[in-house]
């Protein structure tokens, strides 16, 4: 049995060449001085207004995507669960395939739909909308719900078909109405799936550039801009990593706020 | 058991696909005599690069940016990575200062007659000394296109950039050096400033432009212009030939104030691998009938005196494409590579003005 | 009451419906399109000949399905091996090895893409595609643990020591016992990390080279350069490849008890 733990072995040094030494090199260039030395600079640069605006605009945007999510989500895994849909069924094929085209070109359907010319552009400027759609913020989170909304659909679909029907029934028996059995059984129930719903889509809306550079018309910049810009044009790298690192000190913790709910939840179910 | 059979299908096909593919691969990387270029987005008749390298035999591995800034540390990162690039002069400047490139040898540039030395001598006298490192592709200005079906007005000064009746229909460049540029000529300063006060003036008066701005963009700017989605945009001259043949109501205007004139040209790195197929590209390129026909495909200005012969007179007669040598001494100015910390400074300004 | 209810529901789906499928129709409308524009000028298959015709694409294309199926089989290896490994392991060990795992799913692929371009760089690897290719195999070695580890976990123990104990030699105890056990983990593991992989921009972004282009790269340069309307027709043969896909790979037999799985 002993000699098993070696098996275990080859994977641990691959994840010290390519997850530890990588982001001690974030860690490395991050804390890194012009000279060399030992700086906080690029760290508390976060603190600069050119950074702290674009770093509080994704906050916003993808607290409100996640929101969004949540809410074309739920209910929409709540009606394919009662509809009692066999799992490889048609209708949860649908809702997924979507999701299985290339990111990049998902975005730029809605680019050819927003952008000058396009359907959702002509209708709006029918309706006496004036200006341009690419290049708000509205174009931007809606790029961004549309690419993310399946990784919300997925996990609440999965905790809710795991809910016994015998339970809903005993609960519907036991005298609550369907609103009750709702919120008071299915949504705590799905607790856990909510949980890492929110954690799919926070996170790549918070430090996406892809949707924000092809709907935000080059006017908006979010962090995930700033930094990637900062690496591949402004080339300075120093800089880029001491945000980076700020980033993913970021979401670490949200990720362990999130966790923290996730048990507390459970603790109520039991 | 049915999933599992299907499973097996699929990695089996999926199998002999990369068995294939790899097979493939290394016939490619077994070619020794492979050429790399990293050459600016759209800015070549690709028809060339396969006549290259027919007669050469060389394998050209091609590839593109979209800005200089995008280049740089590429190669600054690795400078085996491409044999020639070709960026603008004041980034081979800086390729130059950092020690990044390797000296040309003109005596395997058969056709290094051809050039204009006109232009051989300006990018001596600012740039590249003696003309070690640098052989001029392309020339031209930056100016406004715009659409005379939706301006009324005189287009002749930087001002109409921030003229309020066009809000939402002005595209600006999405590159630092130029978008500054325009705010530096608007108000009379040169474009290689690198006074605190007059760039801070620049950033305040670009965050002004900000609202009025459409998008801002690279080369995007052209399809825009020609489908008429805006009213201007700032541009390359070059742009401008191909823009009108599309869409005969654009037309393309040097402002008053004066603009930067730049020059783009073939450098080889210092750690090329092949420099001398290195040297065989550029001096393919400087054939008098190869640049001809480029300039036909991308209509971007030639320094290549004799390639003037087979280019259409109306078209070199053109003030837009081939500019005044008066208006070029006169009105206009060259970037010049401005060091680490003032670069830092136009970034870090920039970043203010989104 | 009741049937109001469910037009209501139904009325939500075909909602969402139409949010996500009306940008794709509009693409694959415009695949035929004659002109550039967005004005419809008439039918026509310019832009599919295009396609076919375009090196880049088709070295694109081939370099995204490589790069899929061996990160995607060295990965499933990697994965299925450690968690035997992992089996093993107790207490802090295993928490820690764990969290380890955990680190490239949680963050995210902004972050994991830059520390892995900086680090081939210290190291002073030359960028391409085996860069590519070690980068895919890392972020989705986590996936296939994720999908192998609880499989594992439900298996009896003793069903492998008793194979041992009746005379089999443990490579035959391996392949006869363990591995049907935990066969579908390690389908819907593979099957994960390989979409993970055909769909990834960010970490290629980083991590690619001269000349070494994915479907995914290869993309956002073209969609920054303008409109390319040969775009539409790729995304066009890529939704109709996805459908395919899906449906080979999920006509699954009633009694499988794995979850529905798509990513």
């Amino acid at each position: 049995m002993n000699k098993r733990k070696l098996l275990s072995l080859p994977y641990l040094i691959w994840m010290i060449g390519f997850t530890v030494i990588p982001l001690l090199m974030i860690l490395w260039y991050g804390f890194q001085g012009k000279n060399g030395g030992f700086t906080l600079e690029h760290i508390l640069a976060i603190g600069r207004p050119e950074h702290l605006g674009p770093l509080l605009v994704s906050l916003l945007l993808s607290v409100i995507c996640t929101v969004v999510c949540l809410l074309i989500a739920y209910p929409l895994a709540l009606i394919l669960r009662k509809a009692g849909l066999k799992r490889s069924s048609f209708v949860i094929f649908i809702f997924i395939l979507p999701m299985w085209m290339n990111f990049l070109l998902r975005t730029y359907a809605w680019l050819n739909l927003l952008d000058d010319g396009g359907l959702v552009y002509v209708f709006l400027q029918k309706l006496g909308y004036k200006g341009n759609i690419v290049g708000t913020y509205g174009a931007i989170l809606l790029g961004m719900v549309y690419n993310y909304l399946p990784f919300m659909v997925l996990p609440l679909y999965n905790a809710m078909t795991k809910i016994d029907d015998n339970t809903l029934n005993a609960a519907r028996d036991l005298g609550a109405n369907e609103r009750q059995v709702n919120f008071r059984v299915i949504m705590p129930l799905t607790f856990p799936g909510i949980v890492s719903g929110v954690t799919m889509v926070f996170v790549p809306s918070l430090t996406t550039f892809v949707v924000s550079d092809l709907l935000g018309g080059r006017k908006i910049f979010l962090i995930g801009n700033i930094i990637e810009q900062e690496f591949s044009t402004a080339s300075n790298w120093n800089l880029g990593a001491g945000l980076s690192f700020v980033l993913m000190i970021f979401i670490l913790l949200s990720m362990a706020v999130l966790n923290h709910y996730d048990t507390l939840g459970e603790e109520d179910d039991g | 058991m049915k999933r599992n059979v299907i499973f097996a299908a699929f990695l089996i096909a999926a199998l002999s696909i990369v068995v294939m593919a790899a097979c493939g691969g290394s016939g490619n990387k077994q070619e020794n005599n492979v050429l790399k270029v990293y050459n600016w987005g759209d800015y070549i008749d690709e028809e060339l690069i396969g006549e290259f390298e027919e007669e050469t035999g060389i394998k050209v591995i091609y590839d593109t940016f979209s800005t200089n800034e995008e280049m740089y540390p590429r190669i600054e990162a690795d400078s085996s990575l491409y044999d020639v690039v070709c960026p603008s002069e004041y980034m081979v400047k800086k390729m130059m200062e950092n020690d990044l490139l390797m000296p040309l040898d003109w005596s395997k540039l058969s056709n290094k007659d051809n050039l204009n030395q006109t232009y051989m001598k300006i990018l001596s006298d600012f740039i590249d000394p003696d003309n070690k490192y640098m052989v001029p592709y392309c020339w031209g200005t930056v100016g406004i296109l715009y659409n005379t079906k939706l301006v009324d007005d005189v287009v002749d000064s930087w001002d109409i950039l921030w003229d309020e009746k066009y809000s939402g229909s002005i595209l600006m460049q999405d590159s630092v050096r130029d978008a500054f540029m325009v705010a530096e000529k608007k108000l009379g300063y040169s474009l290689n400033t690198t006074d605190p006060g007059e760039l801070e003036e620049c950033m305040e008066l670009l965050k002004a432009q900000y609202p009025l701005v459409k998008a801002y963009v690279i080369d995007e700017v052209r399809d825009k212009m020609i489908a008429g989605d805006a009213a201007l945009g700032v541009i390359y001259s070059g742009e401008y030939l191909y823009s009108k043949n599309e869409n005969p109501d654009l037309a393309y205007a040097i402002p008053k104030e004066g603009t930067n004139v730049w020059y783009d040209g073939w450098v080889i790195t210092k750690n090329s691998k092949n420099a001398d197929a290195a040297h065989k590209w550029i001096d393919f390129m400087l054939r008098a009938d190869v640049a001809a026909r480029n300039f036909d495909y991308i209509t971007y200005p030639t320094p290549n005196k004799a390639a003037e012969e087979f280019i259409d007179k109306d078209i070199l007669s053109d003030p837009a494409v081939f500019p005044d040598d008066k208006i070029i001494s006169e009105k206009c100015e060259m970037y010049l590579y401005l060091g680490k910390d003032a670069e830092n400074e136009y970034y870090e300004l920039w970043k203010k003005v989104k | 009451m009741k049937k109001l209810k469910h037009m209501l529901g139904n009325a939500y789906l075909a909602l969402v419906f139409v949010f996500l499928y009306a940008p794709i129709v509009t693409l694959i409308v415009y695949s035929f399109n004659e002109g550039r524009g967005r004005k419809w000028q008439g039918f026509s298959g310019r832009w599919y000949e295009e396609l076919f015709h375009s090196a880049q694409i088709g070295d694109a294309v081939s370099n995204t399905l490589t790069i899929a199926l061996l990160s995607a089989l060295i990965a499933t290896v990697i994965g299925v091996i450690s968690c035997l490994g992992l089996q093993a392991l107790r207490g802090k060990a295993r928490n820690v090895y764990l969290a380890l795992n955990n680190i490239p799913l949680l963050n995210s692929d902004l972050v994991t893409g830059l520390s892995l371009m900086l680090a081939f760089i210290a190291v002073g690897v030359t960028f391409g595609y085996s860069t590519v290719l070690l980068a895919h195999i890392s972020f989705n070695v986590p996936y296939v643990i994720m999908n192998v580890m609880p499989r594992l976990r439900q298996m009896n123990q003793s069903t492998y020591e008793a194979a041992l104990d009746l005379g089999a030699r443990p490579v035959q105890a391996f392949f006869k016992v363990l591995v049907p056990e935990i066969m579908p983990g390690v389908i819907s593991g593979f099957l994960m990390a390989f979409t993970m992989s055909l769909d990834d921009f960010i970490i290629t972004h980083f991590t690619k080279g001269p000349g070494i282009n994915t479907i995914s790269t290869l993309i956002y340069s073209e969609i920054r350069r303008g409109i390319k309307p040969s775009m539409n027709a790729l995304s066009t043969i890529m939704f109709i490849s996805a459908i395919i896909l899906l449906v080979l790979t999920n006509i699954s037999p009633k009694g499988s008890k794995t979850e529905v799985k798509y990513i």
